[in-house]
């Protein structure tokens, strides 16, 4: 990788730069019309302003943090689940190598299934309540947690192990001292993705049958053709990520601090 | 316990094939024994088999025909009585040198304080007691090896297996590593089985020096007792003429075998 070169107040200037240019290019394309006509018609894209209005409204109710508490709650739940079953079945899997011969073929036809065709069964089987987007979620961040915990005990260092063994470390010591931590680095690693997923399940589950939640309020606004509603919570989904999303860089740093990649960092 | 005169590491016509029978035939028939308290020094050319020696001192392989014995007993799975200082990296990179270091005495029971306090003073020791919180990959090459010595005497082994322990070090901190060694095995004199691929840091530490044939089916054909004086210096007694004329008989021996190893890759 090449080395980033720029102080990090310069970084974001830039950063804020492209969202300036993108904003002013939807406002300008949605109220100046040009030769008589808008590029970016306002019925179907709405304008920054009606957006940022609509936003300072939703947040001035109460019911705004009741969706975002419910897609919060499905998010947290279904990655804790869906982490824990892949730990477990991580470890299991790559400790006997007979049942991982055995259920291969079945895991990788359940990963390549699209999830978005379980989320009805999933409405039949748990209703409309936040568990039928938790369940959705946890397939999603199983197989990620899964394949990483499983490749984090296969990979442990020959060396590192056979070092170990010499120690005086028995089955179990080796498990605490060494599969698990490495088990965990590599879950650590694809933490940003898992916690994503998890979030995707929930909104998508929302949106495709719910009474709350981010993914509810934005098939709501779809469904009378509020554009600006659409916008306000696509927005809404975004800050909300970027939160997300650097909760977990803090976390992972905590973490992660034996790691050559993540010392440079800040 | 067991008889002083037995041997610690007696490899007793051993030989090492890969990959099952009818594998590759790493160490053909090779018979090697080291005496209490007694620094061996194994010297040949590349991928002869010094490290497949090691591990089948260690127990991590089992060997096809032969036996190992261990102070006076066959060894069966691993060898308890020996520390192992590999040839690759190997300290836990999720643990800080001190944790490293402690590990050893932690797994077999010592209270975590008391470890941690051993740890600090063997850390001490090779010189590193300011770098007990750094993880590994914050340390360089040579720091890395100490932390592992470190980790292998903590548990006051009785037997020493040493894979190029210095490896990748430049020759003016291998000569300081030789001289801890030298220090260290010093105050206790355990068995040393030592792997090097420097003839002069052989001869320099060693009590004999063992010659391996080049592979395939490698064997020791040459075994040299070294009577230089201790304590030595590891530089200084390379200024030694003794030293000169034991440098020169073992290398008229074991330029014909780099030779051939050479001449096996590149054919
Ligand atoms: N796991 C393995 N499977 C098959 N062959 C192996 C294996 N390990 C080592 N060998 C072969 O056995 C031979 C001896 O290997 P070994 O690692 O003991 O060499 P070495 O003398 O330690 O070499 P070096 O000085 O480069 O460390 C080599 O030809 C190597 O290719
Ligand atoms: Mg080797």
């Amino acid at each position: 990788m090449t080395e980033l070169s720029v102080s990090r107040p310069k970084l974001i200037a830039l950063q804020v730069l492209v969202a300036v240019l993108l904003i002013g290019f939807w406002h300008v394309g949605s109220s100046v019309p040009i030769f008589g006509v808008y590029i970016l018609p306002k019925f179907f894209f709405s304008t920054p302003g009606d957006v940022a209005m609509r936003i300072v409204k939703l947040f001035s109710g109460t019911m705004i943090w009741k969706h975002l508490w419910i897609t919060l709650t499905e998010t947290v739940l279904a990655f804790v689940i869906g982490s824990v079953a892949g730990v477990v079945f991580g470890f299991w899997f790559a400790r006997r190598p007979l049942v991982a011969a055995v259920f291969d073929p079945y895991l990788k036809m359940a990963n390549a299934l699209p999830r978005v065709v379980l989320a009805p069964i999933f409405m039949l089987w748990l209703g409309l309540g936040i568990w039928s987007k938790v369940a959705l979620g946890v397939t999603l961040v199983f197989f990620i947690v899964f394949f990483n915990v499983y490749q984090g005990v296969k990979e442990v260092s020959p060396a590192v192990l056979a070092n170990a063994r010499m120690l005086g470390m028995n089955e179990r010591q080796l498990f605490r001292h060494v599969y698990w931590p490495s088990a965990l680095s590599w879950m650590f690693s694809s933490l940003h993705t898992s916690v994503g997923f998890a979030l995707v399940g929930a909104v998508v589950g929302e949106y495709l049958g719910s009474a709350a939640g981010l993914g509810y309020l934005i098939h709501e606004a779809e469904g009378v053709f509020d554009v600006t509603g659409v916008f306000a919570g696509m927005v809404i989904l975004a800050a909300f990520v970027l939160l997300v999303d650097a909760v977990v860089t803090k976390v992972e740093n905590r973490l992660l601090v034996w790691r050559p990649d993540a010392a440079g960092r800040t | 316990m067991h008889p002083p005169s037995s041997p610690a590491v007696a490899l007793d016509r051993i030989s090492i094939v890969y990959g099952g029978p009818g594998g590759y035939e790493a160490v053909a028939p090779t018979s090697l024994a080291v005496a209490q308290g007694e620094f061996v020094a194994i010297v040949g050319p590349t991928g002869c088999g010094k490290s497949t020696l090691l591990n089948a001192a260690a127990g991590l392989l089992k060997p096809a025909s032969g036996e190992v014995g261990i102070l006076g007993r066959p060894l069966a799975g691993l060898n308890g009585d020996a520390g192992y200082l590999f040839q690759q990296d190997s300290l836990m990179p999720w643990k800080t040198a001190l944790d490293n270091v402690a590990i050893g005495l932690e797994v077999a029971g010592t209270p975590r304080p008391d470890a941690l306090a051993r740890a600090a003073q063997w850390l001490a020791k090779v010189g590193l007691a300011a770098f007990g919180n750094r993880y590994p990959h914050q340390l360089s090459g040579g720091q890395r090896k100490r932390v592992g010595l470190a980790q292998v005497l903590i548990r006051n082994p009785k037997i020493l297996l040493m894979d190029e322990p210095f490896g990748p070090l430049d020759a003016q901190t291998r000569l300081i590593m030789g001289n801890l060694l030298l220090e260290l095995w010093a105050a206790d004199r355990k068995a040393v089985l030592f792997v090097t691929h420097d003839l002069e840091e052989a001869i320099a530490l060693a009590d004999r020096v063992v010659i391996m044939s080049s592979g395939p089916a490698a064997t020791i054909i040459g075994d040299h007792a070294i009577d230089l004086p201790r304590p030595r210096d590891a530089m200084e007694v390379r200024l030694d003429k003794c030293f000169h004329e034991l440098h020169h008989g073992i290398w008229s021996q074991l330029r014909g075998e780099v030779l051939k190893a050479y001449q096996g890759t590149a054919a």
